[in-house]
């Protein structure tokens, strides 16, 4: 019995583990050390396993020691393991800041129930990653939905409450859609395991079954991942969320089904199935073009902060989509690199919003007069996000869109650049909304005396807008990571 | 025709039961009554899987030489698993809307959206 060889086991039941032993310890001293601990431990071994398959390719485990297509399979490659690392290595810079922020936002007797919750959200969306089992997934899917409601609804605000009820609605409707797809898989194919399921799949991708499968995933997990017209419940629910929360969901849960999606158009059906027989390519195109506009445009006019860069998150959804849509490894390398690019941009965002939350008592665009008087720090790390959301040279968001273009460009698609860049002057104009109330503005009679974010707030954020602006100057973790899995989707050497 | 919907009678009754529960939750504006439509969604669900699970004249899966027609048990245990996920949900679902209760003191949803538009400007500040 070697414990190296059950990693992928650990990685999901030591925070599954951590959830009722903090609901059991009940004190919120007692409770946090188990879920840091499990939190930490997770991102350890999340680092270990991406070790390990860029040494010796797919780790394959079979839970219980049941044969892959009968048990379930836990399966790490070049894909799942960039984003266990991302899944872990957030919560593992959030969950810290959580203890600090929470002090703030939720009663006292609540915080043993919000650090479960916490770890119940972690363990649910690492499963969705590692797993290589379709019912398993919906299974993880719904642990993490559950655990995230809880978390929106422990907001303040009592709109926090309509938030988590409408984003339970449309969570149940999804996850329902997911598993009608699934279960006409099964129906068709007699396995649940995935890459059993796409060799089986090979004959029979037009038979109406299989392409109504994938219809209803399509539908389901773009739900999930907050596509275009399906955004609705995201601002909400990000908004009114504690800080904490916003930060930890906007970083990973959109970004984890994005991740299904790609596992199931391209390990299940296939790209020539989703691709080449269907117009899948001009459809994705115009919902990310759709996206990108409108969703900026409409963050232009809102006056809570939050709400402002959670209709920004839809915009950048659409880049990652775009992405998807050429079909290219150039494309999807764009995709998988946003995908972590954005992830630490915009969870350095929110976090560093909480802490102009606690210092000024609220982020509507008048309250944050005067930001980069009172609190220079918060308010220059909230810039330098911004200039990663626009895609500025020198920061993470610069890599991603480079790769767009390229991708567009391989294409011969001209007009493509042209709207990416059109878009993100769109990004700009947002940013600069901010930019204008903290900069350009006396703070409030009231908040003059604010200082900075205490310490506990300030490091967990900045950690993320280093990491903006490393993964801006150093691509050989995100792009090279990105370029292997796009060339293991697609089946070409890389 | 007839015949064809009469040998795919689960489906159609799927078909129908999901439909139903997706017209409820979009229709009804009160918030229990569009958690009752969930369920029914949900529900409907259980009977693509265990449907096609039961094989006519099949018996249960263990190995005998009496009996050579099995019937699938795999979907009774991921349907099983797929109850306690919709108990959860509605639970919770229910425990929400015994907060927002508590919190606008109605479970209708435009009345709940109405409450909340009335205090503009510095929006409902703690």
């Amino acid at each position: 019995m070697n414990a190296h060889e059950h990693l992928p086991a650990l990685q999901v039941v030591l925070p599954l583990a951590a959830a009722p032993l903090a609901v059991l310890l009940r004190d919120r001293v007692a409770a946090f050390v188990p879920v840091l601990a499990a939190t930490w431990a997770a991102f350890a071994i999340s680092v270990l396993m991406w070790l390990q398959v860029g040494e010796s390719g797919p780790i394959s485990y079979a839970l219980g020691s049941w044969a892959p297509p009968w048990g379930i399979e836990y399966r790490v490659d070049s894909l799942s393991s960039l984003l266990l690392m991302l899944v872990s290595g957030v919560a593992a810079v959030v969950l810290p800041y959580g203890r600090a922020s929470i002090e703030r936002e939720i009663r006292q007797d609540n915080h043993a129930l919000f650090y479960a919750m916490f770890a119940l959200c972690l363990t649910g969306l690492l499963g969705i990653v590692i797993t290589g089992d379709a019912f398993n997934l919906f299974v993880f899917l719904e642990i993490s939905s559950l655990s995230s409601y809880v978390l929106i609804a422990l907001g303040r605000d009592r709109r926090a409450l309509v938030a988590a009820y409408q984003y339970l609605i449309m969570g149940t409707i999804r996850a329902t859609f997911i598993v009608i797809g699934v279960g006409l898989l099964y129906l068709k194919t007699g396995t649940l395991n995935l890459a059993d399921m796409g060799v089986r799949l090979q004959e029979m991708t037009s038979h109406r079954p299989v392409l109504a499968a994938l219809a209803f995933l399509t539908v389901g997990i773009s739900l999930k991942l907050a596509l275009f017209p399906l955004h609705q419940w995201l601002p909400n629910a990000y908004a009114y969320a504690p800080s904490a929360v916003s930060a930890f969901l906007a970083a990973t849960a959109t970004k984890v089904s994005v991740y299904a999606l790609l596992r199931f158009y391209f390990s299940v059906f296939g790209e020539t199935a989703v691709f080449r027989r269907l117009p899948m390519e001009d459809f994705m195109l115009i919902l990310a073009l759709a996206g990108m506009f409108v969703a900026s445009t409409v963050a232009i006019f809102q006056r809570d902060l939050k709400r402002l860069f959670a209709y920004s998150s839809v915009a950048q959804i659409g880049y990652i989509v775009l992405g998807i849509s050429f079909d290219s490894v150039t494309g999807l390398t764009a995709t998988i690199a946003h995908l972590v690019n954005h992830a630490v941009t915009k969870g350095g965002l929110f976090l560093l919003l909480g802490a102009a939350m606690a210092g000024m008592g609220g982020i509507t665009l008048a309250r944050v007069h005067g930001l980069g008087r009172v609190m220079p720090l918060t308010a220059f790390g909230i810039v330098l996000c911004g200039l990663s959301l626009i895609g500025v040279p020198g920061t993470a968001g610069f890599v991603s869109k480079w790769y767009l273009i390229l991708a567009a460009l391989e294409k011969g698609q001209w007009w493509l650049v042209f709207l990416i860049v059109a878009s993100s002057l769109l990004a700009v104009a947002y940013v600069w909304r901010f930019v204008e109330a903290a900069y350009f503005h006396a703070p409030r009679a009231d908040l003059a005396a604010v200082r900075e974010a205490p310490a506990g707030l300030a490091i967990p954020a900045w950690i993320m807008v280093g990491a903006t602006i490393w993964f801006g100057l150093d691509t050989s973790v995100t792009v090279g990571s990105a370029a292997r899995a796009a060339g293991m989707l697609l089946r070409v050497a890389s | 025709m007839f015949a064809h919907i009469w040998s795919h009678f689960d489906y159609w009754a799927m078909l129908f039961l999901a439909m139903a529960g997706l017209f409820i939750v979009i229709a009804r504006g009160n918030l229990i009554k569009k958690l009752v439509g969930l369920g029914i969604f949900q529900t409907s669900v259980y009977l693509l899987y265990l449907g096609p699970a039961k094989i006519v004249g099949g018996t249960a899966p263990i190995v005998d030489a009496a009996f050579k027609v099995y019937s699938n048990p795999l979907p009774h245990v991921l349907i099983l698993t797929a109850i306690v996920v919709g108990v959860a949900t509605l639970a919770l679902g229910l425990a929400l809307v015994v907060r927002i209760r508590e919190a606008y003191g109605t479970i209708e949803e435009d009345e709940v959206l109405r409450r909340d538009v009335q205090p503009a400007g510095e929006e409902a500040q703690q």
